[in-house]
């Protein structure tokens, strides 16, 4: 027998109290191999207001490529404060398979769930300087004026970047449908 | 490497779009480009899973994680974690939270004249066990006014979330209880335009988890997206 899928709704303003537990903001403990990165950014809705009622969810694989490993979980969680700000301190994922087991460039999943969302958008996080991106078969589906916009920006030290989430307008984050 | 599942899409009329102007907060934050189709690989076929080390004995009984009882009718909330293919979805992360009896919710912006219960705080989790099933002990929320439009107040409900098996199978819902007035005025209730899916959003009186001199019992099943078993390879895209 086939069901369908229950309505998405939305987390509305009060989903601290029940996700916050669950906040995970620090994904590599010192004992698991990788470069670190930290990624920063905010979330922006269409008036360029900051989302304080957001929470940003990220899925990646470890060093290796492997996702759900024992010693690196790959999951984290992380809610906007005042300034719309959300970040995690996590390493950088190895190349997973992708469409015909060719290999992705390095990416993060990102699922970002807010009040005025009736269900989650869907996004991903890659990196800079990494020439892999170029034969990316998923950025290759993003228009190319567009891709910018799934690509953190490093700041200033090693391993520091910052990927925002813009709802609408100028710098419109891509989002997917998958 | 061939793919051995793939999640189907969603039936038509069953998930809302991210702009539904009736509930205006959407207005500001739904994307104006179109969404980029994204195929579903290693990334969206996988998910992260939870331990009972993370959980505490208790978590699923929100009327007694305070020194006191909570205000409010006892309820007991129960149901099944499926898929789309009707297969159960075990060993899944289930969260909740709601408001107390009095339509309240212990938070900074909730602003709503009501009473607040140091009794209750309205959160809860669970993980499902083999058979897809779950269960919580809670109080009946009550229904409270927001600013959507004038005179608005949100049905009586319990916000649930889900991880399932693979990311594209994370869900975030809400639970209403049935022949509650207020669903047909509610925006977020109406967000699809098919009737049976906003009718499966409703909870159901169930006698089964009723338990005698202690707690009516409601049932509310979930559906998760569910995988096709046609290999990748073989359908034509
Ligand atoms: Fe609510």
């Amino acid at each position: 027998m086939s069901l369908h899928a229950t309505t998405s709704q939305t987390v509305g303003p009060y989903l601290h109290i029940g996700l916050t537990w669950l906040i995970t903001e620090k994904l590599a403990g010192a004992g698991v191999p990788g470069k670190r990165v930290s990624i920063q950014g905010r979330v922006l809705d269409g008036d360029g207001e900051p989302v304080n009622d957001a929470l940003v969810e990220i899925w990646q694989a470890d060093s290796r490529g492997k996702y759900g490993g024992k010693r690196f979980r790959g999951f984290g969680r992380s809610a906007t404060d005042d300034s719309g700000a959300f970040r995690f301190h996590t390493i950088k994922p190895g190349r997973v398979p992708g469409p015909g087991g060719k290999l992705q460039a390095p990416h993060i999943g990102v699922q970002v769930f807010m009040r005025g969302q009736l269900k989650q958008l869907v996004s991903r996080i890659y990196f800079p300087d990494e020439p892999a991106n170029a034969q990316d078969p998923v950025l290759a589906l993003v228009p190319a004026q567009r891709r910018a916009t799934l690509i953190a920006r490093k700041r200033g030290n090693a391993g520091q970047l910052e990927w925002n989430v813009i709802l609408q307008g100028k710098g419109e984050t891509v989002f997917f449908d998958c | 490497m061939r793919n051995p599942i793939h999640y189907r899409r969603p039936a038509a009329g069953t998930q809302p779009e991210h702009l539904f102007p009736r509930y205006a907060s959407t207005v500001k934050r739904a994307p104006t480009q179109p969404l980029v189709m994204l195929p579903q690989t290693e990334t969206e076929l996988t998910a992260p899973v939870f331990g009972y080390g993370e959980l505490k004995r208790g978590d699923h009984d929100l009327t007694r994680q305070h020194a006191g009882d909570p205000m409010g009718e006892r309820i007991i909330v129960s149901g099944r974690v499926l898929d789309e293919n009707s297969r159960p979805v075990p060993d899944t992360l289930v969260e909740i939270w709601q408001a107390n009896a009095a339509g309240r919710y212990p938070h900074r912006v909730d602003q709503h004249d009501a009473p607040t219960d140091p009794n209750f705080t309205g959160c809860g989790r669970v993980l499902t066990d083999k058979r897809g099933n779950y269960r919580f002990v809670t109080i009946r929320p009550g229904e409270y006014p927001w600013r959507n439009h004038y005179n608005a107040w949100r049905p009586a409900h319990i916000h649930f979330s889900l991880f399932g098996q693979a990311f594209v199978q994370r869900l975030v819902t809400q639970m209403y209880f049935p022949g509650d007035p207020l669903l047909d005025e509610d925006p977020m209730y109406n967000c699809v335009p098919d009737e049976r899916a906003r009718r499966r959003l409703v909870s159901s009186l169930d006698w089964e988890t009723t338990v005698p001199e202690f707690a009516l019992g409601y049932r509310f099943d979930i559906v998760l997206r569910g995988p096709e078993e046609t290999p990748m390879e073989n359908r034509k895209r």
